[in-house]
């Protein structure tokens, strides 16, 4: 279904089960215990070893040698995989990175080599045995260091640079200015469930049930990497337990576990221990941002600039901090700039909001001190400079193919494209009124509850809207129940849900009677999760499916299917009322169909807003800062299911705060790792950071975005959100913190004396 | 984890005679900390005795008033016991500071106190580490030293000790209790049982080559109010970058100890004289001598302003 034209009524607008906050219908799988994830297949492998992986020892340089000797005679080692014995390996077309490294190094912890033995106990063992000789070469591991030889590179939503009139100029005539820099450091996806595979061989066909959330994009990677057809490798990832985008792309556990199970002759699992998941695997990386903005005395913005550095091995990607602020507020002199240092530290790549998270963190101090020079209330000076069609070059809508993705040229200017649908005001409106805002002392410093120094913050929410081809396949049982197959993914999202949901709606039966099965190469090939575009485009796809299906149905039945309504089980037009599942009487009916985009996002720019409202206290001793309440509103499209829709956005609100005030990937520049690689060091909130969360959403559609008139929303909750803390935190003590994340030692000395 | 044998002694006596017999032997309680580093071989026993069932889980009254506490006594149970609660609360908020609930329900006493450092080079064996590795140099001297130690630190080795329960027991100078191989048995003073690193930072307590704890002694109560101020990064389950320990009489005379500064529970008598001129004056003399990383100097703000909130709170 080719869907090229904005979307007028249609049956998912009834909204009897979409749109309906219902249960997980995975939930109870999960809840006993019984969704089996990758590593815990026994059911459909029962007789798989164990594999493990062992990490290199340095960051660059080379392998002189590795004696397997001692592991190799160990007790119950079965194999051991190497560069040297492994065959050709290709690198896939999505890692950086190799992901059987040797004898080149290019990372701390990339994997140099895969033990297969009967126990994990025995492989884990054996793989310390491994008495590996390197070269060592220095390598660059300063972001800091690396920042005047960094040289421009294209992000993912767009070029690298842009200009839009004469931003120097501008900024130089502005009366009220702000020249301040911002850093964000490294972060880890720090998902609960490891990377995780395991492997069987049929003859020259590999199966691989995984953790991943890009089920076509793994099957070409798994297939490129080990030089096969993809038409021979099958990808199984029903269950996902968490990913953030660190599952987006096939990792070292699923290719070595491929290769363990090809030298042991046995399926074999592997998973990453989580100082590899860490050093290992991707990461969002540091990022150094320079942000400039000038105003008119009443707060009008005339000049904008943005400048991001971040890092990445050679051929990598930058972070793409400033694409938010090609579109955010208004002002007609502007520019951004992207600058990409090359280091040595494991790759980086996308966690969760790439770009606008970290761009975000940054942008958002930044209006917050540029409402204070301008002595302006902080949702007065955004509102006064809202925009409602792009100001500078917009993102370009992701490409059809994804194995494309990273082939996307820069996109032609969009200056001037309206957003397809922009409350932002509306989102700050409403929070302010919800959240108490007119109470807020202006002045930093004012506010005090016994120990506590009190300050509340604000920041803009921000996030694209992304289309991307989804197919589905869907079925009339002769039973009348409904059965979905889609390869997309439930990365803890609630896919199984929202697809249920949408396929009960078109067949007109209740959820109950709809089975959902995901995660499957053999299924259709779905937009996947990942970028906040799982929701609308693999629904978008069950829609289309159904539309063909209930066209199947309604001829079989003897109805025209314009005229056909589905609805209580039942087929229905003028007096004439046949049970659905007369129609699969004779066998089944199946259709499959995508949907496929016109250029509606190219003629509007898709985005979702919302406005972040957080209240902090801070230690007035001790500097510890604790969040006491957050609210996020947001405007997100239609609301598929407002209660996995609202667990999404409190989960990345979570993670926001993560990001303002604990998460950080120590680097040691001088070895060039992550020194902080456990969940003992690498700290993320638990519950007693989190108190108290309330959200809104508001009622939105948007008949540019699907038929289901629906956009991303788990990523939006994550923008802004560390920028609402560091604000909170500034009207708190008067002190402002540039660098996440913002811990005590950042404030102590600057807060007043005690007792 | 290296293969081991496993043994479940009886008695103390026999666990101690046990350990000295079998070369590389470790006791194992919890298993909470032993067993982590089990797995990345960072200890590397060949021999395990479990201490579970020698009954030294209880909690008893002392003839001088004070408690003598089981070295197998689960942290939970300590904290919740009646009399902890009332007579050494400074200990019970110490214990739930720590960790997390399904920690403490595991983790005792014994292997409270002997719990190993968090530094991160420590638990990375790619890393040098004069602790794990003795020679092979200290990761975290020119690295990452955010959290160690600000006092008593050596060339060789600036990691902290990262136990709550010892800085309360260090304030309320507890006294450790053991067996040794051949039956005897000694009480070591808190303040001794912990060591600094010097040049042996792989040496961290008193305890001989196959000595067991069998319990730890408070003395007779000390009345005054008590306070366990953590000072962290995040609200809940996270190590101390900085305790502070005290116990404060009407008078405002007391005592104070610290976790997170040094490779032992820190404390320093002469220091408390200075209590009722404040807490400037306290830290002054409980970190003469201190010499900070750049990246730890926090801390010395940190202590200092944390014992002025303690006081301030004190005083009421
Ligand atoms: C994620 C995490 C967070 C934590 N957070 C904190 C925290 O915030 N604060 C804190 O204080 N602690 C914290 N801990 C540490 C925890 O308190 C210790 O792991 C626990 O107290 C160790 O007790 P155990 O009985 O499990 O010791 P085990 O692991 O069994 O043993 C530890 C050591 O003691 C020795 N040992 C045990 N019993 C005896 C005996 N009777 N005589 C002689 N030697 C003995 C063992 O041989 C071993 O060397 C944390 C631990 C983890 C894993
Ligand atoms: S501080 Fe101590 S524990 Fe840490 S690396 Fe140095 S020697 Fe090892």
């Amino acid at each position: 279904m080719k869907f090229d034209a904005p979307a007028t009524t249609n049956p998912i607008d009834q909204l009897k089960v979409v749109g309906q906050p219902v249960d997980r219908i995975d939930g109870p799988l999960k809840t006993t215990g019984t969704a089996r994830y990758a590593y815990e297949r026994h059911d459909a492998v029962p007789n798989a070893a164990y594999g493990y992986v062992v990490g290199s020892a340095i960051a660059k340089g080379r392998i002189k040698s590795i004696d397997v000797a001692a592991a190799k005679a160990a007790l119950g080692v079965l194999a051991i995989v190497t560069a040297e014995n492994a065959g050709k390996l290709e690198k896939g077309r999505l890692n950086t990175a190799k992901l059987l490294g040797g004898p080149e190094i290019q990372h701390y912890h990339q994997a140099i080599a895969v033990v297969v033995a009967e126990t994990f106990e025995q492989a884990r063992d054996a793989g310390q045995m491994l008495r590996v000789d390197y070269d060592r070469e220095q390598g660059s591991f300063d972001l800091r260091g690396g920042m005047d030889t960094a040289k421009p590179a294209g992000i993912t939503a767009g070029p690298p640079d842009t200009a839009v009139g004469n931003f120097g100029s501008a900024f130089a005539a502005a009366p009220v200015q702000l020249d301040e820099t911002y850093t964000t450091p490294d972060e880890s996806h720090a998902m609960m469930e490891p990377h995780a595979s395991t492997a069987a061989w049929d003859g020259d066909k590999l199966t691989i049930w995984t953790s991943n959330q890009m089920i076509a994009w793994g099957v070409g990677e798994v297939a490129k990497t080990l030089n096969m057809p993809k038409e021979n490798v099958r990808l199984i990832s029903p269950f996902v337990g968490g990913g953030f985008g660190a599952k987006l792309f096939v990792r070292s556990d699923a290719i070595l576990a491929a290769l363990g199970a090809r030298a042991a002759g046995r399926p074999v699992k592997v998973t990453l221990q989580r100082a590899l998941v860490i050093n290992n695997t991707t990461h969002r990386p540091a990022t150094i941002q320079r942000i400039r903005i000038g105003t008119t005395r009443d707060g009008k913005i005339t000049a904008v600039g943005h400048e991001s550095w971040s890092g990445d091995l050679t051929g990598g990607k930058p972070d793409g901090a400033v694409s938010q602020t090609r579109m955010l507020y208004a002002g007609a002199d502007r520019m951004t700039a992207t600058r990409l240092a090359a280091l040595d530290l494991p790759e980086s790549n996308a966690m969760r909001a790439p770009g606008e998270a970290t761009g975000m963190m940054a942008l958002e101090i930044a209006m917050d001190e540029m409402a204070e020079r301008l002595g302006m209330d902080p949702i007065e000076f955004r509102i006064l400079n809202d925009t409602q069609v792009v100001p500078d070059v917009a993102s370009k809508p992701p490409s059809q193919d994804p194995q494309a993705i990273n082939n996307r040229e820069a996109q032609s200017p969009s200056k001037d494209k309206p957003f397809s649908q922009r409350q932002l005001v509306q989102c700050f409106r409403t929070g302010a009124e919800r959240f108490g805002w007119d109470k807020r002392i202006a002045q930093p410093g004012q506010v005090r509850d016994g120990r506590w120094l009190v300050g509340i913050g604000v920041a803009s929410a921000f996030r694209n809207n992304q289309l991307t081809k989804s197919a589905a396949r869907v079925r009339l049982e002769t039973d009348g129940t409904v059965t979905v197959e889609t390869d997309m993914t439930d990365i803890g999202t609630g896919s199984y849900t929202i697809i249920g949901q949408t396929a009960a709606e078109m067949m007109g039966v209740p959820l109950q009677k709809v089975a959902v099965r995901l995660g499957d190469s053999s299924f259709p090939i779905s937009s996947g999760s990942g970028g906040q575009w799982g929701g609308n485009n693999s629904t978008a796809g069950v829609y289309a499916a159904c539309v063909k299906l209930r066209e199947m149905v309604a001829q079989k039945l003897g109805f025209n299917s314009a005229e056909a309504a589905f609805s209580d089980g039942e087929v229905r037009a003028g007096n004439r009322a046949v049970p659905l599942a007369d129609a699969a009487r004779d066998g089944s009916l199946s259709a499959e169909d995508a949907i496929e985009y016109g250029d509606l996002d190219k003629k509007f720019q898709q985005s979702t807003f919302g406005a972040h409202f957080v209240e902090v206290v801070v230690d007035a001793a001790t500097a510890e800062i604790r969040v006491r309440r957050m609210l996020a509103v947001c405007a997100a499209g239609r609301i598929l299911n407002p209660k996995t829709a609202r667990s999404q956005v409190i989960g990345a609100m979570t993670m926001g705060v993560g990001a303002a005030l604990m998460e950080e990937l120590v680097v040691d520049k001088r070895v060039g790792f992550f020194v902080n690689h456990d969940l003992a060091s690498y700290e993320v909130p638990v519950h007693a950071d989190i108190p108290h969360q309330d959200m809104i959403f508001l009622d939105e559609t948007d008949p540019m975005s699907s038929p289901m008139k629906a956009k991303g929303v788990a990523e939006l909750g994550i923008c802004g959100v560390a920028a609402a803390v560091a604000n909170a935190v500034y009207n708190a003590t008067g002190v402002r913190v540039r660098d996440y994340p913002v811990t005590l030692d950042k404030l102590i000395a600057k807060l007043p004396a005690v007792g | 984890m290296k293969p081991f044998t496993y043994e479940r002694a009886n008695s103390p006596a026999q666990a101690a005679a046990s350990a000295s017999r079998v070369d590389g032997a470790k006791f194992v309680a919890g298993g909470t900390n032993l067993l982590d580093l089990m797995k990345l071989q960072i200890e590397t026993p060949k021999h395990l005795i479990d201490v579970n069932g020698l009954g030294l889980d209880k909690i008893e009254e002392t003839a001088e008033g004070g408690l003598r506490i089981g070295a197998l006594v689960r942290n939970t149970d300590l904290a919740s016991d009646k009399r902890v609660r009332k007579d050494f609360a400074v200990l019970s908020r110490a214990l739930v500071a720590g960790a997390n609930g399904q920690l403490r329900n595991q983790a005792t006493t014994a292997g409270n106190l002997l719990q190993r450092t968090r530094c991160p080079y420590f638990y990375d064996t790619n890393q040098p580490c004069n602790k794990r590795q003795p020679g092979s140099g200290c990761g975290a001297l020119q690295g990452f030293n955010r959290s160690h130690a600000i006092v008593g630190a050596s060339d060789a080795c600036i990691a902290v000790h990262p136990s709550d329960m010892a800085v309360a027991m260090r304030l309320l100078d507890a006294k450790v209790e053991t067996v040794r191989a051949d039956g005897a048995v000694r009480s070591i003073p808190i303040a001794d049982f912990h060591r600094l690193p010097g040049d042996t930072p792989q040496v961290e307590t008193a305890l001989g080559a196959g000595e067991l704890i069998t319990s730890v002694t408070l003395p007779k109560p000390l009345g005054g109010a008590h306070f366990y101020r953590k000072v962290r990064d995040r609200a809940s389950f996270a190590f101390a970058l900085v305790s502070v320990a005290a116990v404060v009489q009407r008078d405002g005379s007391g005592r104070v100890a610290l976790g997170g500064v040094a490779h032992k529970p820190w404390r320093v008598e002469a220091a408390e004289q200075k209590m009722p001129q404040g807490a400037k004056a306290v830290t002054a003399e409980l970190l003469a001598g201190a010499k900070p990383t750049e990246q730890n100097a926090f801390k010395v703000a940190v202590v200092e302003r944390t014992l002025g909130a303690v006081l301030a709170e004190a005083k009421g």
